[in-house]
């Protein structure tokens, strides 16, 4: 008989006998592996996914890029980052933080309710342990991630180095993401 | 669980090596899981693995790399330097502890 299922050999041996040297493969896996993440998005909210991300990706060891483009310029622009705000318009999915009902479209655009709405988002990711942008990105480039700005966006808003975080490492254009991130999976959030 | 054996005794492990009984860990033990990835332990080492023995105790689980930073007060890049490539794992694994669930 040929056993086709590998888990079968673990599935049938009591577990009570010791089996020598069970440890977890730390190395290998990741070897090689690199990920870029396109941040092109402004919003408090769209900010994390790609910190998220990136951070994991950086703890299991795997290398990573960000590129910060249109609205994402923001949040690595000093006079911006600890401003990113959540805003309620235009997304139907949000729900009341009470009950378990959508905010009305119409009342989004409400005074106030763009605040509000980035206060609750900012207590709930705090309540978390998880950091602000500006942190969560000093925390990524501590575990050895790279900070890119879109030229395009740059030269739009007539920003330059000086404008931006210190530990980004460029302004580069489109043609040279592409180049660097050779290989790389990809991601635009 | 499955049992294996380490520095001459039997331990409850996962499927993956990580210890499922925190009182069947001590330091003689986490020397020798250090030892299996390649890692030899220091005393900068047994600060942050003491730091997570302790704070499993008080939250019921294993600290993620922020919280080592944020609370223990051990900066990621240090971790980076003592437990190369995945620090949280890593960490986890010496210190006998579960695998870290949060996502920072």
């Amino acid at each position: 008989m040929t056993v086709i299922d590998p888990g079968i050999e673990t599935d049938v041996r009591p577990d009570t006998e010791p089996r020598p040297g069970i440890v977890p493969n730390f190395d290998d896996d990741a070897e090689g592996r690199r990920m870029a993440i396109i941040c092109s998005k402004g919003n408090l909210d769209m900010a994390y996914p790609g910190l998220v991300l990136a951070n994991a990706a950086l703890g299991e060891g795997v290398e990573a890029h960000l590129f910060f483009t249109f609205w994402g310029f923001d949040m690595i622009t000093k006079s911006r980052m600890h401003h990113l705000e959540f805003s309620p318009v235009g997304n139907t999915a949000m729900h009341l933080p009470i009950g378990d009902r959508h905010l009305p479209q119409a009342l989004a655009p409400v005074p106030g309710m763009t605040s509000m709405a980035t206060r609750r988002l900012k207590k709930q990711i705090a309540d978390l342990g998880v950091p602000e942008v500006p942190e969560f990105l000093d925390q990524i480039v501590a575990a050895g991630g790279h900070l890119w700005a879109c030229r395009m966006s740059a030269d739009m808003n007539h920003l330059t180095m000086a404008d931006l975080r210190e530990d980004v490492e460029g302004i580069i254009s489109a043609a040279d993401f592409i180049e660097k991130t050779a290989d790389a999976q990809l991601l635009f959030i | 669980m499955p049992v294996t054996e380490l520095a001459g005794r039997r331990v409850h492990v996962d499927d993956e090596g990580f210890l499922t009984e925190y009182g069947e860990w001590d330091e003689e033990l986490g020397r020798e899981l250090a030892r299996q990835i390649g890692i030899d332990m220091t005393e900068d080492h047994w600060q942050v693995v003491r730091f997570l023995r302790d704070d499993y105790q008080v939250k019921g689980e294993t600290a993620t790399s922020r919280r080592v930073q944020a609370v223990g007060g051990f900066p990621v890049k240090q971790q980076f330097t003592l437990f190369p490539k995945k620090p949280a794992k890593k960490m986890a694994y010496v210190a006998g502890l579960p695998k870290p669930h949060g996502c920072v």
